[in-house]
């Protein structure tokens, strides 16, 4: 028999698990908690695809042409035609799932939303992904009932089984028993971004440690882009996080400024006319970052949203403003808000081809986790896209590839040494010595000095190893990009250089080693239909 | 200020509660969450058992971190501690309503179980025309920390009344199905949610997302059982 596990269950976990029951193919998506409280539930301001239903004459080529151009053209061509195309049925099978979207009086609204010129954005309010997860949980509970999903919440992957150069099925353990099993059967991972890496510091939740991504690394998979940290424009700083004003609000009108000379300055408008407050979210950043700096500045951003039409407030934002009230006891309708970047997304990840396989036969990895689709920076609304697709993608792979003839569970006696977390302190350590070298803003003196502390530590169990090993391919990515590009600045080489348009390869084998690949070609595809 | 936490604690499920206490300095914005995950920090490096607990999002949209905080529950990451002391001292158990895992931690699973049951999917796809996109969207909101049946004086897990947590989410299905499809929907929900529920109507003030538990039930009513659609 034939089983699929898929290690995590968020958006694109279910999506990948809801395809593979459409064809038979049974599947198991593990998570340490259910799909209820993955990070995916957090997502906010919707949702890209050019569906054209306001009139502006949007198209996929459009769609395709931001999405690489706001990701500095470091994504593979290939994979964001593919994302971008289909982007459209996309958003007509979530509609026929009961998504229940903004409208116009025909058909779903799309609103503005950055690095992008036409409205793109489907919405449901600011709370798009909770919403979307809702009905994604309901049709998984269909398939759940048809025996073809298993879910398994409250089980924590440990690492990948492996025979040779072949992923055959994943070690977990059972939180609530704290039995240990191995899954045997192809594996697809789906497990988010690497937010435990920096803890406290980011938009995410703590159930994504970053421990999926470090073990793998560890076990051989190939990581692409870890230098690219997406750091979000529009955050507030509140209990144990990071929280998010989604982009939205710029792009339902709000506008960023800073206190210059007594007067408000709004600098996005003044420095880029044409998209103003809505460049990509890395040209945002990076100028709040520098504007701070300026000698006749204040040293707090806000964020104005007291010129909304009533209609914003009413129907597009009112969990927004509600949120704000309860965080910051400001009305944002009444009054600016101060705001500052915040590290939300990670574009790096497992390097997959356009298909979604990894460097390990038989294993596949889709949604935030892997560098995919979203090259030096990734444009709002594209996060959902991604790991929709993604995870639809990989599991139409998998199927082609043909998953693994094997779904025995074997019970695993005896101890097993990645069981053991990593202490609090020591992520913490190593978070510190990372966000002294990766800030908005980087040079070599910080990224050198951020690696000779790293080399200073002394990991105590496999976990606090595997971390090492990730820490140290990030930083070590950031020091040989020796260019700008994207969410990666380096004063010291603040120019874009062509012979750097290449992805950054993380490998590890007994030793970090980076290199570059080029990107492939677009090859233009006939009909999408 | 100071607070002191005392946290309602046990091993595993057989093991005998106990209480253990520490003391942490409250700020205007430290909740139970981050009073627990800083009290974690610290046993760690003491060598010391962690407390076991869930969260994930931190900022009460997920549902994860529900348990009982001084006699009430709700969401750990919305409990400010400042807010929830009473003379500088908190109480925190897990939900009383669920198997107890470990300490904080409670087994859930019946929240779903109780949805399977109730078929709460779409057979056939929806046709959008927007008309009840508002209900959806509340009722799509549900975080499944509950809260709600932990105060519900009619729910017990195992019986035939299902609850809030089961309700609002048939909510969303209720608003969107044209009437031809509702046949079993309607004969569960009488069963289910309906004809159990005493109308204390506790779930309203406890719903951490302040879901709009009137108007979903006006409605869902309406359609389910007044058969108005």
């Amino acid at each position: 028999m034939q089983i699929v596990n898929i290690v995590g269950a968020g958006l694109a976990g279910l999506s990948a698990a809801i395809t593979l029951a459409k064809t038979g193919i049974k599947s198991r998506l593990i998570s340490l908690q259910p799909s209820e409280r993955a990070q995916s539930v957090l997502a906010e301001g919707g949702i890209n695809a050019a569906l054209d239903t306001m009139g502006e004459h949007d198209t996929p080529e459009n769609h395709f042409a931001d999405t690489l151009r706001g990701g500095v053209y470091l994504a593979d061509p290939n994979a964001v035609e593919n994302l971008t195309y289909h982007a459209p049925e996309v958003l007509r099978w979530l509609e026929k799932l009961g998504v229940p979207f903004n409208r116009t009086p025909e058909d779903i609204a799309l609103r503005n939303f950055g690095g992008q010129k036409l409205k793109r954005t489907a919405y449901a309010k600011s709370s798009t992904g909770k919403i979307i997860m809702h009905a994604l949980i309901d049709e998984a509970r269909k398939c759940e009932r048809s025996g073809l999903i298993d879910r398994m919440p409250h089980h924590e992957f440990l690492r990948l089984l492996t025979h040779e150069d072949t992923c055959i099925g994943v070690r977990v353990r059972d939180r609530y028993s704290g039995k240990l099993y191995d899954l045997h059967g192809t594996v697809l991972l789906c497990s988010g971004g690497m937010n435990g890496i920096f803890p406290g510091m980011t938009t995410g939740t703590t159930q994504n440690s970053g421990d999926v991504t470090a073990t793998v690394f560890a076990q051989g998979v190939c990581l692409g882009n870890l230098e690219m940290l997406q750091y979000h424009p529009t955050t507030i700083g509140i209990a144990g996080k990071r929280c998010l004003v989604t982009e939205a609000a710029r792009g339902e009108g709000g506008r960023l400024y800073i206190e210059r000379s007594g007067e408000k300055y709004f600098f996005m408008e003044d420095k880029y006319p044409e998209l103003g407050n809505l460049m990509p979210r890395d040209v945002v950043a990076r100028t709040m970052y520098f504007i701070r700096r300026e000698p006749d500045t204040g040293d707090q951003v806000y964020l104005d949203m007291t010129g909304l039409p009533e209609n914003a407030w009413k129907n597009k934002l009112s969990d927004l403003r509600q949120e704000l009230m309860h965080y910051l006891a400001i009305d944002p309708k009444k009054a600016p808000i101060p705001v500052q970047e915040g590290i939300h997304y990670f574009m790096g990840g497992m390097d997959t081809d356009e298909e979604h396989r990894t460097s390990l036969q038989h294993l596949y990895a889709a949604g935030e986790c892997t560098c995919q689709y979203h090259g030096a920076n990734r444009l709002g609304g594209n996060s959902m896209l991604g790991a929709l697709y993604g995870g639809r993608r990989a599991a139409e792979t998998i199927l082609f590839d043909k998953p693994l003839d094997a779904c025995q569970v074997q019970i695993v006696e005896g101890e097993e040494p990645l069981a053991e977390p990593a202490s609090p302190a020591w992520i913490a350590q190593v978070s510190q010595i990372l966000l002294g070298g990766l800030g908005i803003v980087r040079n070599e003196a910080q990224l050198t000095a951020a690696l000779d502390a790293l080399y200073a530590l002394r990991p105590q169990n496999p976990r606090e190893e595997n971390r090492l090993h990730l820490a140290e391919a990030m930083l070590r990515s950031a020091l040989e990009r020796r260019e700008s590009r994207g969410a990666h600045y380096r004063e010291d080489y603040p120019e874009k250089q062509e012979a750097f348009r290449k992805m950054t390869l993380a490998e590890y084998n007994g030793s970090v080693r980076i290199s570059f690949r080029a990107l492939p070609e677009r090859r233009h595809h006939a009909d999408h239909n | 200020m100071q607070i002191t936490i005392e946290v309602l604690r046990r091993e595993n499920a057989e093991s005998a509660p106990h209480w253990e206490r520490f003391s942490c300095e409250a700020d205007s914005s430290a909740t139970v969450m981050t009073a627990l995950i800083d009290r974690n920090a610290q046993l760690a490096a003491e060598g010391k058992p962690v407390i076991a607990y869930e969260c994930s999002c931190l900022q009460k949209k997920c549902g994860a971190c529900a348990m009982v905080v001084n006699g009430r529950p709700c969401l750990a990451c919305d409990a400010k501690l400042l807010d929830v002391q009473k003379k500088g001292v908190i109480l925190v158990e897990p939900l009383r309503k669920f198997p107890v895992i470990a300490d904080l931690i409670v087994d859930r699973h019946i929240l779903y179980e109780n949805l399977k049951a109730l078929h709460i999917w779409l057979e056939s796809e929806c046709i959008a025309d927007g008309k009840q996109a508002e209900l959806a969207y509340e009722a799509s909101r549900c975080l499944q920390c509950g809260c709600c049946l932990e105060v519900c004086p009619n729910f017990c897990p195992g019986d035939t009344f299902f609850g809030m947590a089961a309700f609002v989410p048939t909510a969303r299905l209720l608003s969107e199905l044209p009437p031809s499809e509702l046949g079993q929907l309607r004969r569960v929900y009488r069963k289910h949610i309906y004809e159990g529920c005493g109308k204390s109507l506790s779930c309203r003030n406890i719903c951490p997302a302040g879901l709009d538990i009137d108007k979903l039930l006006v409605n869902s009513h309406a359609v389910a059982i007044w058969k108005r659609k």
